[in-house]
């Protein structure tokens, strides 16, 4: 319990790396979310526009 | 390196790569992790708030690296007009935005508890401060005109513009008296960190920049199926074949 606990406060910087941590990993969800959402939604929207096949080609 | 400048074969070599690098990205920055935040050693004068760098100076690399990349792909699109370097340069300019506001907000939380200051308008923390603005500048830039053309280029002349801001942000530590610290891995006479603390830093900024790869041949994917269905739009529209490439 100790050592988790020490783990934890991290000598008393715990309240600032915690925070770093996480604002870093949230930022790069966010990112990664973001795009994966944007990607999926022009492929539907190709899709739909092409009722022949998801790669129509078209040249 | 030049057939991929052609968007069908880029997009079946990056379709090829995409798990290898996010198996990179989830295994470097895995290791940098439990390193970083476990087996690492505290610093003699920093004590365990040294344990931010491993997310501070990666995100601080990527952000600049990013710009360098937006600014070299600008000027190819410029000069050459390759249309895939300018959508690799907009795919990628959120990417860097978010590093750089990583870098800020890291930054702060470490100079509380280091310097004890949240900010402070020095010339190293003032000039991140521009590249974040010089990102949201570009960003808005390219969603600014009706014209793609037009916003690409006007976008691309901003980036090479605000490269200026690069080599200032590198040497502001040793050009200025400042309160941040000075480079100790990135110098001509060889990195003065010790490896027990460097080994978790490079592990954290191979995971970035494989994450930053992921996230940029998404969105590249994503801008090329855009413009496939710009130019069905168009032809729907009965504007013709020939108005094609936007």
């Amino acid at each position: 319990m100790d050592r988790i606990e020490a783990f934890l406060t991290m000598g008393g910087y715990g309240e600032f790396i915690w925070p770093a941590y996480a604002v870093a990993f949230a930022v790069l969800a966010a990112l990664l979310a973001w795009s994966l959402r944007e990607l999926r939604r022009n492929e539907r929207t190709l899709r739909n526009l092409q009722p022949n096949g998801p790669d129509g080609r078209r040249e | 390196m030049f057939e991929l400048a052609n968007p069908n074969r880029f997009q079946k070599f990056a379709k090829r790569i995409l798990p290898w690098v996010a198996g990179i990205a989830v295994a470097a920055m895995g290791a940098g992790l439990v390193i970083g935040l476990f087996l690492a050693p505290p610093d003699y004068q920093q004590g365990e708030s040294v344990r931010i760098m491993y997310v501070h100076v990666p995100s601080a690399w990527m952000a600049l690296g990013i710009y360098t990349a937006i600014a070299v792909a600008s000027g190819c699109f410029l000069i050459w007009k390759y249309p895939l370097a300018d959508v690799l340069a907009r795919a990628a300019a959120p990417i860097g935005a978010g590093f750089t506001l990583i870098t800020l907000v890291t930054g702060s939380l470490w100079g509380k508890p280091t310097w004890g200051t949240w900010w402070v308008w020095d010339a190293r923390l003032t000039s991140v401060l521009i590249l974040f603005f010089l990102y949201l500048g570009y960003i808005a830039l390219r969603n600014a005109f009706e014209d793609p053309t037009r916003s690409a280029k006007a976008a691309a002349v901003l980036a090479l513009v605000g490269f200026v801001n690069v080599p200032i942000i590198k040497w502001s530590v040793d050009w200025w008296h400042t309160l941040h610290q000075p480079a100790s891995v990135v110098r001509f006479d060889g990195p003065t960190i010790h490896a027990s603390m460097l080994i978790p830093l490079l592990l954290m900024a191979t995971g970035f920049a494989a994450f930053f790869t992921v996230l940029l041949l998404i969105r590249v994917r994503s801008a090329l199926v855009a413009r496939k269905i710009r130019a069905l739009r168009l032809v729907q529209a009965g504007a013709g074949p020939h108005i094609d490439e936007a």
